[in-house]
């Protein structure tokens, strides 16, 4: 059937649309080559070029393969677009401009994937491939997956230089990056699982890496379990379409009900049950929901940070967290179908909804933070918000477009929060404490920040802009005016706490390590928390304590401890520092005493960091050209969205409206003054409030108790931390503990003490009656009848050749007589 | 052609070598016996081959001739060695098989 269309069409397709398992593939081998060989290998030293060993090169090298065959086979899809002569024009509008080979067909200018699929194993009627479906959405996500891996893998060979688990780092991180692929290659729904779950694994191990910390395997667990109850809706929604979707897609020729353009097919055919779907598809979201930290399952996102900020880098960019809007996008026909999207009159939808909920709850807590790090994980839930609330409004390419821009400016802003602590902060994420004032001390890292930043706010002509205010746009253009105001409202939230974080970081007069002056002077500061870990050193030089929280009203945040090194190895002391201190002193302690000891205070990174960084800021900046509205440019519409057709909804069909939005500067302007008021006003407090001048507005929080009860409400984080952990988990496990205990105690011992003492007393019978009567008796008795019968017999062999003919002939006699008697 | 006689004749010849076999203590005397009893079968089988006028007696009777020079090669060697090794062919004498 597919070839049959391409012949149709005139498709072109290449080797690279063929061979694009190999992009999934690769990371793989790389993984099991870091595994099996990776300790074994020592650096290299070419010249001055040191090649670094432990099997990183391996991850590196598996990952830029991957690079490379995703930028062929991104080149050959896009010659592909070509060649159908499928353009959207300016405005987009489906059916203006395509070729009248694809309208006589009446299918859009859809252009079909480039499916490879693989028996991978039958059972009970059904076939479960494996295999690979090119369409533009996997291409462009493959695109980038490759190339954010790629960069993070190389900034990683430096940020993790000297780790102590720094190759099983290496083959985690190229695991993630496989099953990422994995995932995006997939044709079908079970692959989807198998790359999906490879994640959740992978996230554990690497958020867990320094697990010698409680708080680190916490956060690790953490994760893991909160994905997995999004993941139980994944098992249930792909088991819903699968047998509602299995007949349908059997008769249509596309194997069984987890083939994806059979359920795409199957959605948009009108004959799908409706409650099967809405209950698929509610399910699936839910996966979706855990997967890409959406309220109410948000919470493991922030907690993810406890990992190297290159993994937390790479989950927040193109990794993880974006399986689950990838899934939407994927399937959309589902959602769209089920959950009645852009069906005239509905203003609302579970996906716009969750979306819109995401985006304020999540701008909101990235005000009380200090972390900087976690500044920047609320801020990717507040923007997967967008992403999700894009693809409830029907604005389908801007949602995926806002995948494609976000993952650059978020790594680039994870980066850049990694290299701050590398080298400007000393190991501390923390802005109140240990930063301000970086700006002249790092200038490439501030550079790429506020180009970043600026992307992420959605400043004009950045990238940012031309993806969240198309979500912004199309929401006000598709109806949905409440989702319309949340948009704007969360561009003004956005742009307002990253004032804050940038303001705390770079600006300001320089704190704690930012200052210079590391360990004493900071230890003394924290005098009553400080903890002498000298033993603790010398028995393991990276030890990190777990300390008591200050308030038990955050007891439950991850309170990591922070050990720090002296430039002097032999003075190595740590101190600890009881607040939210999110990282642990991971990297070797010789390289650290060596570099401390000609760098004292920030300064700038090193080129392993700094070139990744400059890379991703000129494409944070650069990437939203691909699909400018405010320039017509639609370059991305074209390669990527897939208008129409049997495997696509036609967007906005419904209320007789274009499928997207058409640019005008008019409505743009909302968002775009918002973010200037976001940025006046909170460049405004936050100067009043952090800076040196004894202004009005200091302490604030502190003093009005409605502030104060806010301040404390979302510092808690809504305390929905508190709900799943108290109330629901020991709400839940408690009681069932308990019944388990009495039902151990009263029923189960009852039952196993009554067996033990029956099959007692039953044993002791049989041993007295069987054992020793019967199968003793039987083995003495034959033995005697044995003796005995040898004793009667000994006498017949006598040894006498006489005696022995007498019996021959005495017996044949014998046998002579019986034989005359019988025959007569 | 009356056959009883010469089944007589078997039978005597038969119980002659039965009665050597059992008593005699000299181990050639022994040998000399169960060729009595081989050829006492001969007699019978001669017999019954003239009886119903069938040759396979007669040829089973030259096989039996054939195998009892056989037989009375290997038990003559056999005693050869046990006179070599005692002296002695008493039968009496060899009764290490006694069990």
């Amino acid at each position: 059937m597919m070839l049959a269309q391409d012949a149709a069409a005139n498709l072109s397709s290449g080797w690279f649309l063929e061979h694009a398992w190999l992009i999934a593939v690769v990371p793989g081998i790389g993984f099991f080559l870091i595994l099996a060989v990776g300790k074994r290998i020592r650096d290299i030293k070419v010249g001055s070029l040191t090649i670094p060993g432990g099997g990183s090169m391996f991850g590196v090298a598996s990952m830029a393969a991957s690079l490379v065959l995703a930028a062929g086979t991104a080149y050959q899809w896009i010659q592909r677009v070509d060649s159908a002569g499928a353009t959207h024009g300016a405005l987009g509008s489906f059916g203006s401009s395509i070729t009248g080979m694809l309208r006589a067909e009446g299918e859009g200018n859809y252009i079909t994937p480039v499916v490879k699929s693989y028996t991978w194993w039958r059972q009970g009627g059904a076939t479960f491939t494996i295999g690979s479906h090119i369409d533009g959405l996997s291409m462009i996500i493959l695109l980038l997956v490759a190339f954010i891996s790629t960069l993070v893998q190389i900034y990683s060979l430096e940020y993790l230089r000297g780790d102590r688990r720094y190759t099983h780092f290496f083959a985690a991180l190229t695991l993630f990056a496989g099953g990422m692929l994995t995932m995006v290659l997939a044709d079908n729904m079970v692959q989807i699982i198998l790359g999906w779950e490879i994640m959740g694994l992978c996230s554990f191990m690497l958020i867990g890496h320094w697990w010698e910390d409680a708080a680190n395997s916490r956060a690790a667990l953490k994760a893991f379990f909160t994905v997995r109850v999004g993941d139980v809706g994944l098992l249930v929604g792909v088991s819903i379409i699968f047998f509602s979707a299995n007949s349908f897609a059997t008769k249509n020729g596309f194997g069984s009900g987890f083939d994806l353009q059979g359920i795409n097919a199957w959605a948009q055919s009108g004959t799908a049950s409706h409650t099967a779907i809405l209950w698929g598809a509610v399910a699936l979201f839910i996966a979706c929901i855990g997967k890409s930290g959406q309220f109410p399952l948000h919470t493991w996102l922030p907690d993810a940070m406890a990992g190297p900020t290159p993994v937390s880098s790479l989950l927040h960019s193109s990794t993880m967290v974006v399986a689950g809007v990838y899934l939407v996008a994927r399937i959309y026909p589902v959602f769209h179908t089920g959950l009645s999207i852009n069906v005239a009159g509905s203003h609302f939808n579970l996906i716009a909804i969750i979306g819109g909920i995401t985006i304020i709850i999540a701008a909101a807590l990235a005000f009380v933070q200090t972390d900087i790090k976690k500044v920047l994980a609320y801020s990717t839930v507040s923007q997967l918000g967008y992403m999700m609330m894009g693809l409830g409004v029907g604005a389908w390419t801007p949602a995926v477009f806002h995948i494609f821009t976000h993952a650059f400016f978020k790594c680039c802003l994870f980066l850049c929060a990694g290299s701050i602590s590398h080298s400007g902060s000393h190991h501390s994420f923390e802005m109140k404490k240990d930063m301000g004032g970086l700006r002249k001390k790092m200038p490439i890292t501030f550079a790429c920040w506020m180009v970043s930043t600026a992307a992420l706010c959605g400043v004009p002509f950045f990238s940012g802009f031309f993806s969240k205010d198309e979500i912004i746009d199309n929401a006000h253009h598709a109806g949905y005016n409440v989702f319309w105001i949340i948009g704007l409202v969360g561009a003004f939230m956005t742009t307002a706490y990253m004032t804050r974080a940038t303001y705390l970081t770079f600006f300001g007069k320089p704190r704690g390590a930012a200052a210079g002056e590391h360990d004493d002077a900071h230890g003394d500061a924290h005098d009553p928390h400080d903890l002498d870990v000298d033993d603790a050193h010398a028995v393991q030089p990276h030890a990190v304590a777990a300390h008591g929280s200050t308030t038990d009203d955050h007891a439950h945040q991850p309170v990591m401890a922070m050990a720090r090194t002296v430039g002097d190895v032999a003075d190595i002391h740590g101190d600890v520092d009881a607040s939210d201190a999110e990282e642990a002193v991971h990297a070797d302690d010789a390289h650290h005493a060596a570099e401390h000891d000609v760098h004292h205070g920030p300064h700038e990174s090193p080129a392993l960091i700094t070139v990744p960084l400059v890379i991703l800021a000129v494409l944070a900046f650069g990437s939203g050209y691909l699909n400018a509205a405010a320039f017509s440019i639609h370059k991305f519409t074209d390669w990527v969205s897939p208008i129409g057709g049997q495997f696509f909804p036609k967007i906005g069909e419904a209320s007789g409206e274009l499928p997207e939005a058409a640019f005008k500067w008019v409505n743009a302007l909302p968002s775009i003054l918002l973010v200037l008021a976001g940025f006046a006003v909170s460049a405004a407090v936050c100067i009043s409030i952090y800076g040196d001048t004894a202004a009005p507005l200091k302490g604030i929080t502190k003093r009005i108790a409605p502030l104060r009860w806010g301040y404390k409400f979302l510092f808690n984080k809504y305390y929905l931390d508190v709900l799943y952990e108290k109330i629901i988990v020991h709400g839940v496990a408690y009681p069932v503990s308990a019944a388990a205990y009495w039902f151990n105690q009263n029923v189960l011992d009852g039952i196993v003490n009554g067996a033990g003492k029956w099959a007692r007393k039953s044993g002791l019978w049989i041993y007295k009656n069987v054992d020793q009567r019967v199968v003793d008796g039987t083995v003495n008795g034959s033995g005697a009848a044995a003796r005995g019968l040898g004793s009667a017999l000994r006498p017949v062999q006598s040894g006498k050749v006489n005696q022995y003919g007498a019996l021959l002939f005495s017996a044949a006699a014998v046998a002579a007589l019986v034989l005359i008697l019988v025959n007569t | 052609m009356l056959i009883s006689e010469f089944l007589l004749l078997g039978a005597v010849l038969f119980c002659i070598g039965v009665y050597g076999v059992i008593v005699r203590k000299n181990a050639v005397l022994v040998l000399m016996s169960i060729e009595l009893i081989l050829n006492s079968v001969n007699i019978n089988l001669l017999a019954f081959s003239l009886k119903y006028n069938d040759i396979s007696g007669q040829t089973f009777a030259l096989y039996i001739i054939a195998v009892a020079a056989a037989e009375v090669g290997v038990g003559l060697a056999l005693v050869l060695l046990i006179y070599r090794n005692k002296r002695n062919i008493s039968l009496d004498e060899l009764s290490e098989m006694k069990g």
